[in-house]
Order: structure tokens, then sequence, then C-alpha cells
């Protein structure tokens, strides 16, 4: 794995302090996203040949700014308008764009930008612009190496939703999730990482096992996923930059639902014994393993809240499945699902607000949020089949997995990777190059 | 297993009458199961002549019925004739589920078959026990029928 290394070599300018005029209000749908312009980033011909020469790519600036534009639109808050309606040339409009062209064609807000490539370097410089008060609003440049070009396209995406919504973006993140192939009754299934907009795919295991459930750990370097290798179900951990793979603890028997506790130092997950599924953590340096459940239901599907203090699990304690939160030491279990169905895979929120989990309910699958106290509860999405949600690093946003129905013949199954904004709209098929499930959303890579 | 026949028998009748216009796929459901078990041979191998290899569920359960006994003391008897052989029970789900839970789930009726083995002196060393969850169906359809084939354990030789 590449290590990246991003430098901020200068702010250019002052960073505007003035109060903006545009704001973007992310806590309900937009129904009217705010229309963009991205500009082109401008770059020489000079510069444009050597960079093609290096990595056969013609137009660089260009490309990087169709990455902040798929970004800025998939979140659904904003518009990114046509280029063809642009009347101001790239190189013009990043010195001092003429905003009543831009304000002509319904742009509040205008991306410009400019890329040199000098020394195997690359150099890529953005403004962002507000329109209708004629004044910038970010002015930032990166060096890196040209390779990395999109994850400059994903951290000025970052930028811009921040400066706009006042929250931390989600674009320069990777998702990891299982690679599906095959017929329904013999997937073949590999652990694979993609960038959040689904490019720079790579598989990290082959398809010989059956994988399941990765989830990463709060640096991104490490997974742990459930392997069936040598057919014994069990949890790894995997360390992505070396491809070191070992087992988690010494479990006579089927350890399942891994997660990392917030700072990583524990993984904690189901042990199954002689029909008993209990709850444990496992320390990653000490080695200790510690018992946090006993109780003879299925208890599975812990994550803890982003402090570490508190877990919330599935049990069937009830006599059906059913979200609960406890101490980290597994004192006060309370039970705080009470709808009708049927619930499961809760998932705290990175904000510590909110938990989201699966619902059942006559016969449909709802991905949904509740408060941490079980009040509040939203159903974001129904269909026939979905599951397993994993939160965006600002918590705006949920990825999961779908499910098709089969046809009569038992045909047509396919598993999907989608996402869903907290407040229900802007529901997204995410693009994988095959079938995917079991999604995990990393923190941001830069920070 | 005659109680089984007669039932199954009652049952068609009583299906017949009501709905004479039902389709002849749909009898064939009504026929293979019984308050959501799972009660055909389709998809049912024999571990030997007169030995079925598996158990089916109800939804969500892991509780063995009559006809599960059943076989399970088949089993239990073959593998006292032969007492060399080890199996190893696989625990299944259908996919109308979460798939951590379902993994529990699957664990959890495997053991349900394995505690019945034993108590029929069948030695736990020589039992293993791994659930798939919902991973591995038989049946790739998404209709009650298949979900019923799909909630199983079945008893695997393996050696």
């Amino acid at each position: 794995m590449i290590v990246f290394r991003i430098f901020f070599i200068l702010l250019l300018f002052s960073l505007n302090q003035a109060k903006a005029l545009i704001e973007v209000d992310i806590t309900r749908g937009n129904l009217n996203p705010l229309p963009v312009a991205v500009s082109p980033l401008f770059s020489e011909d000079e510069t444009n040949k050597k960079i093609n020469d290096k990595i056969r790519i013609n137009n660089l600036g260009e490309e990087i700014s169709i990455v902040i534009e798929n970004n800025l639109r998939a979140t659904g808050l904003f518009n990114p308008l046509d280029k063809k309606a642009f009347l101001q040339t790239p190189d013009l409009a990043h010195l001092k764009p003429r905003f009543e062209d831009w304000t002509l064609i319904k742009a509040q807000a205008l991306i410009t930008g400019k890329v040199k490539y000098d020394d195997n370097k690359l150099r890529v410089e953005f403004r962002l612009w507000d329109v209708l008060a004629a004044k910038e609003m970010i002015a930032l440049a990166f060096t890196t190496v040209p390779t990395n070009w999109r994850r400059i396209g994903h951290i000025i995406s970052d930028k811009i939703y921040e400066r706009l919504t006042g929250e931390k973006g989600y674009f320069d993140t990777r998702i990891i999730y299982v690679a599906e192939e095959g017929p329904k009754t013999k997937r073949i299934k590999k652990l694979a990482i993609m960038d959040q907009d689904g490019a720079n795919t790579k598989y990290l295991t082959l398809g010989n096992e059956l994988v399941l459930t990765p989830r990463f750990n709060p640096t991104n370097q490490m997974v742990t996923y459930l392997s069936y290798f040598k057919n014994l179900p069990r949890v790894y951990l995997l360390d992505i930059e070396t491809g070191i793979q070992e087992v988690v603890g010494d479990f006579p028997g089927m350890t399942f639902a891994p997660r990392f506790s917030p700072n990583g130092k524990k993984i904690i997950m189901s042990f199954a014994k002689d029909g008993n599924s209990d709850i444990y953590t496992m320390d990653l340096e000490s080695r200790i393993v510690e018992r946090i459940t006993n109780h003879p239901s299925i208890d599975t599907s812990p994550s803890y809240s982003p402090d570490g203090e508190f877990i919330t699990f599935n049990s069937d304690r009830s006599g059906f499945q059913q979200i609960y939160v406890m101490r980290k030491n597994g004192s006060d279990v309370k039970r705080i699902s009470f709808g009708k169905g049927l619930y499961g895979t809760p998932v705290w929120s990175p904000r510590g607000d909110l938990i989201a989990f699966t619902k059942l309910h006559k016969g449909k699958f709802y991905i949904g949020v509740m408060r941490t106290d079980g009040t509040g509860e939203r159903l974001l999405t129904e269909n026939y089949y979905q599951e397993a949600p994993s939160w965006s690093p600002n918590g705006r946003v949920l990825i999961f997995y779908r499910e098709t129905k089969t046809d009569e013949k038992g045909d047509g199954f396919s598993a999907k990777l989608w996402s869903i904004d907290l407040t229900g709209y802007n529901e997204r098929k995410v693009y994988t190059e095959t079938d995917g499930s079991d999604p995990s959303w990393s923190s941001l890579l830069s920070n | 297993m005659k109680f089984n026949e007669i039932f199954k028998n009652i049952f068609l009748v009583i299906a017949f009458g009501l709905i004479l216009s039902a389709c002849a796929t749909q009898k064939k459901v009504d026929s293979q199961m019984k308050s959501d078990v799972y009660t055909g041979t389709d998809t049912v191998e024999y571990l030997a002549s007169g030995v079925p290899d598996r158990v089916f569920f109800a939804t969500n359960e892991s509780v063995l019925t009559t006809a599960s006994r059943d076989t399970l003391r088949k089993q239990a008897a073959w593998l006292r004739k032969n007492s060399d052989i080890t199996v190893v029970l696989e625990g299944h789900a259908d996919e109308r589920g979460t798939r951590e839970y379902n993994l529990a789930l699957g664990e959890r009726r495997a053991n349900a078959a394995k505690d019945y083995l034993m108590t029929y002196g069948i030695s736990s060393n020589r039992i293993s026990v791994i659930s798939y969850g919902k991973e591995r169906p038989v049946d790739s359809g998404s209709n009650p029928l298949a979900w019923s084939k799909n909630r199983r354990s079945v008893t695997v030789k393996a050696n």
C-alpha cells in the first residue's frame, strides 16, 4: 500500500474571516441543492504534456474538477452546473472571476484552480468563491506525487464541504467491503477496499475462503474481519500495508461480529460455544481476553460508543432480536428498542448521539436510527433486504448493502452497496466493480 | 412418520377443499411445509440407507421438531454402529435475517442437533459444529419454501 504524503504548502492569501453569505443546511433533506460551478482546474500545455508522459492522463486539471463535481453532487446538497454554460475560461476565472458571468448562469459558489507539474511534483491550488458576495472563501494549495491526484480532488471536496456546511467532509475516505461473485448458493467472497467514490479498488484476499464483516481500526491501517480459513470461522486481524494476518485470540469455537474499540486497542466480538453466543473483548497488546456478557441468549453485533464508555449490542434475551446498551464492563444492560419487529446490527454514530440499526418488520427490512436511549426512532429506507449500516466519519451518511429478491427460478440475485443521508433523503447506489456487501467506512485519511 | 403422513393427507384434503382453484405449485408448497418447517425431501441426502442427513427448523427457532428428533435418532443409531466415524454438524439460517445474528443462530441450531445426538450416546468428541449462517443456502429462491429448506442442520461425515 502506498503511503500518501500530502504537504499543505501555503495558505494562499488570507482566509476570509468575514461571515459568508452562502450556508448550506445539512440537517434537513435538501430539495434545492446549491448551484455550484466547478471550473476545470487550469493547466498549461507544458504541464499537460509532462503529466501525460508520467501518468497517461491528458488534462489532469479537468479530471480533478470532475472528481470534485461528482463528490459534491453525491451529497445531494450541491448541484454542479453544466460546464458548457461557463462563460469565463478556467485560467482567468482562477485569477479573478467575473462574478456577473457566474451570476448569469445562476451559480452561487464557484470553484477554480490551477495544476502545475515541476520536479516530479504535482502542485494543485484551488479557490472557492462566493459568487453573490463576490468574495473569495478559501484558497489552498497542495503538492504531492502525480499518482495521488484523485486524493487531492477528495481533499479539495472536503475543504469545500466544510466551508459551506460547517461540518467536516467525508470524501478523503475509503470503504472496505466484501466483494461477491458467483451463484447465490456458492458465493465467492473477497475483502476489497476502494476509495469512497468507487475508484482504486484493491482486493485483499483471493476468495479461497469465505470472509465477512470487515471493519477498520481508527487509523485505517488495520482491518478486523471474520474468515473461514481452514473451515474454522474466526476473527482475524489484517495489516493492510503489510498484508500480515493473524487470528484474534485462541477461542475453542467460532468468533464473529468483530469491531475495534474507539482507541483501536481492543477488539470486541462474539464468541459462540455450545449454542450460546456472548460478547468478549481482547486487548491487542496484552492479549487479555475479557468476557463482557454472560447470558444464555444470543448476544452479538457489539459496537462501542465513541467515548468507549458504552457498548450497544444485539440480543434475543427477550425472545426476539432487540437492541441493548450496557456499560463497557457489561453492567447496566438496558433494552432500547421497543418498536414493532426485530432489530439488529446496532452501530453507534461517530457523534455519539444516535444508533443506526437494521429492522425487520412484516417481511420488509429497514435501515433506521434512534437516540441512544431508544427514543426518536426514525426509519430511513425500506427494501426487500438490506442491512448493516456503517456511518460516514462525520455522521451524516450511512452506507449499507441491499440484496435483491430472486425470480421463480431462483435467478437474478445481486448484492449492492447503497448510501443514504441521515435525513432519509439522497439514497444512492455506491459504485463497486463487482457485487458487494458488509461495507465499513474509514475515518478521514488526512486529518 | 405415520402421524406425519396422516397429517399431510388431512392437510392436503383441506387445502384442496378450500382452494379448488389453487395452482399445482401452491399445493406442492403446502405439502412440503408444516407450520413453517420444511417436511419435504428435495434437498435431503442420506448418510446411509434410511438415515437422512439433515433436520429443519422454523423461522428464528432452534427447537427440534418430532420429525427432526426422529431423524437424529436414526443418525445416532448409525453412528453407534459405525464407531470410527466422526461428523461435522453444519448449522444454517435463511436469508431473512441479519448476517451476524444468523451466524449465532446457525451455531445454536447445529448445537441443538449435537445435544440430541449426545443424549443418544454419541460422544461429543465425535461431533464438531460449524455455523455458516445464511452464507450457504441450498435453495436460491426468495420464497417461504426455499427459506424453509435453508433453515437446517446438516450432518456431514468428517472422515
